[in-house]
């Protein structure tokens, strides 16, 4: 009596029943004669033969073939849209003895999730990624992908594709073969039966490479969608057979597995209470020496405005950082163009010794402009019983306003004369302070010692003092306006 | 399984529950031992069948199959010098 043994067979890595159904729990979810049960079949005989099922971490896409945790018996994880390559990549470099293989259809991995798969692969992270590409949206419907063959109609391309509309198909391996830092990139085909066998190589390829412990591994798989190809699965195999191949060329495009040398794991992110010293903050936690409770009542909303280069924002960054220290609530939100120079920039800065609700300020009680376009802009919104601090000789006639305290200096030139353009800032904080008396002086130097470089210190230590003695000279008519 | 008394190198093992029905074994056969039934499964498929001879265990109806647990392939065990 003939005796017979069993050589293919459901793979290991395959649960038993897979049971996102009630019924038929043996069967995908795939439609007839669909790519993605073969390519699956290849990847779950792949994790059995490197005997890595109990570490391997499967990233499942958006798409047809977002069910692979009801049928890979793996680690699992459903992961954003195109996210596959960034969400691998965490996994990998968080448990770098896992075996993460990111698989991903061409909607997912060639459309939104472009930029994820050129970075991963340009880091040369070491994962594997299978790229199943079927030149469809099969989930959605059938509409475009970037993948799709030329002249092909979809439900977006309803007149056909056309290069000039809509590009050319997308040819993802060569695009990441121009890259320094895959170890293996191979576009295979099920277009027939002697190609699907060596689909089942390069699977395993890839796989291997990571178990190894080489980098980036990416293999492209022809794929048949007969149900949105409108094709019986026969025809659909030929389609990707004849027509596939001829667009997307069908070859290793690039193999280093043998001389690559195995990846060293990546540097330990440092310990979380090294963070503070290592990004130079002081005690990691406030500023030292800084007060307990606020020494008086107190509710400043500042507007500083100016032009980018001004030193708008460090103005209002020195006044929240002394506010800090002698025992205020602060915010310090900024609020500029593109520019690094010479756009408009402004700050809004609050001090108060009660709780802030909003950093946002809208209604400022202390304008301090430090251009002309500044002032216009936001003079009419100062509260009445404001203070207008002006970087200029006088208040231009149609900005003058009787409900409010407006002052005019020469701030610029008064930096001029101490030395250089760019602490005219410092010379208005100085002017600032005189008229207020919001915070004591001592707390503001600590706070200059802190955020200016120390060649500027002496110079900012000078500005200030010749913006509180222009200022007592100015023609202010109640000096020490108090707030 | 036996055609001259000489038994078939392999034989296969279809699962007509799971079967869809998609006919690509069937055209992938070397030896053309597979077709579509004629009667419908409960899923309402006509499943593969095997016709029950001439399996060589090439194991190539496995692969083109996708679904897991569609297929299984035997291969005759070498016999022991009789």
């Amino acid at each position: 009596m003939a005796s017979y043994t069993v050589i293919h067979e459901k793979a290991e890595a395959f649960y038993d029943t897979f049971e996102r159904k009630a019924e038929l729990q043996g069967q995908t979810h795939y439609c007839p004669g669909c790519g993605h049960g073969i390519v699956s079949k290849l990847l779950a005989q792949a994790i059995d033969e490197l005997g890595v099922q109990d570490r391997t971490v499967l990233i499942n896409p958006v798409g047809c073939s977002v069910f692979g945790y009801y049928y890979f018996d793996v680690g699992n994880v459903q992961v954003a849209h195109g996210r596959a390559p960034a969400a691998a990549t965490a996994v990998k470099r968080s448990r770098p003895e896992s075996i993460v293989i990111a698989y991903q259809g061409d909607g997912d991995l060639a459309a939104i999730g472009t930029a994820e798969i050129i970075h991963a692969a340009n880091r040369g992270e070491p994962i594997t990624v299978i790229f199943v590409n079927n030149g469809i949206y099969g989930m959605t419907g059938g509409q475009m992908a970037p993948t799709t063959p030329l002249g092909k109609k979809t439900a977006t391309s309803p007149l056909g594709r056309d290069a000039l509309n809509e590009g050319y198909p997308l040819h993802v391996c060569e695009m990441l073969n121009s890259l320094e830092a895959p170890v293996y990139i191979e576009r295979v085909s099920l277009g027939n039966s002697k190609q699907i066998m060596h689909a089942a190589k390069a699977i395993k390829r890839a796989v291997e490479n990571q178990v190894k412990g080489l980098g980036f591994s990416f293999v492209e798989v022809l794929s048949p969608c007969p149900t949105i190809w409108k094709m019986q699965p026969v025809e659909a195999k030929r389609f990707v057979q004849d027509e596939m191949a001829a667009i997307f060329g069908v070859s290793n495009l690039r193999d280093r597995s043998k001389e690559a040398q195995p990846r060293p794991a990546a540097a330990a992110a440092p310990a979380l209470e090294d963070l503070p010293r290592l990004l130079d903050l002081v005690n990691g936690s406030g500023v030292e020496g800084a007060a307990a409770h606020p020494p008086q009542e107190l509710d400043m909303r500042i507007k500083v405005a100016g032009f980018g280069g001004q030193g708008v924002l460090m103005l209002g960054e020195v006044l929240a950082e002394a506010g800090l220290e002698a025992g205020y609530e602060v915010s310090w939100l900024p609020s500029y163009g593109p520019e690094m120079r010479s756009g408009t920039s402004n700050c809004h800065v609050r001090l108060a010794h009660h709780a802030i609700d909003s950093p946002l300020v809208s209604r400022p009680n202390v304008l301090l402009a430090l251009n002309e376009p500044s002032l216009r802009k936001f003079l009419p919104v100062v509260e009445e019983g404001g203070i207008v601090l002006y970087n200029g000789s006088e208040i231009p006639e149609d900005c003058v306003r009787s409900d409010v305290r407006m002052v005019a200096l020469p701030f610029t030139q008064l930096a001029d004369e101490v030395g250089a353009t760019k602490v005219g800032n410092i010379v208005m904080l100085g002017a600032l302070l005189e008229a207020t008396g919001m915070l004591e002086q001592d707390r503001v130097v600590a706070a200059l010692k802190r955020l200016v470089h120390p060649r500027f210190f002496e110079l900012d230590l000078a500005a200030l003092a010749r913006g509180r003695q222009e200022f007592r000279g100015s023609a202010a008519d109640d000096y020490l306006w108090g707030v | 399984m036996a055609v001259n008394g000489k038994p078939d190198r392999g034989l296969v093992e279809m699962n007509a529950e799971e079967c869809k029905g998609c006919g690509l074994c069937v055209e992938a056969c070397p030896p053309k031992v597979l077709h579509l039934a004629e009667a419908l499964n409960h899923y309402g498929y006509h499943p593969a069948v095997y016709a029950g001879v001439g399996c060589t265990g090439c194991g190539i109806c496995f692969f083109v199959c996708p679904e897991p647990g569609g297929i299984r392939v035997f291969r005759l065990d070498a016999v022991a010098a009789a």
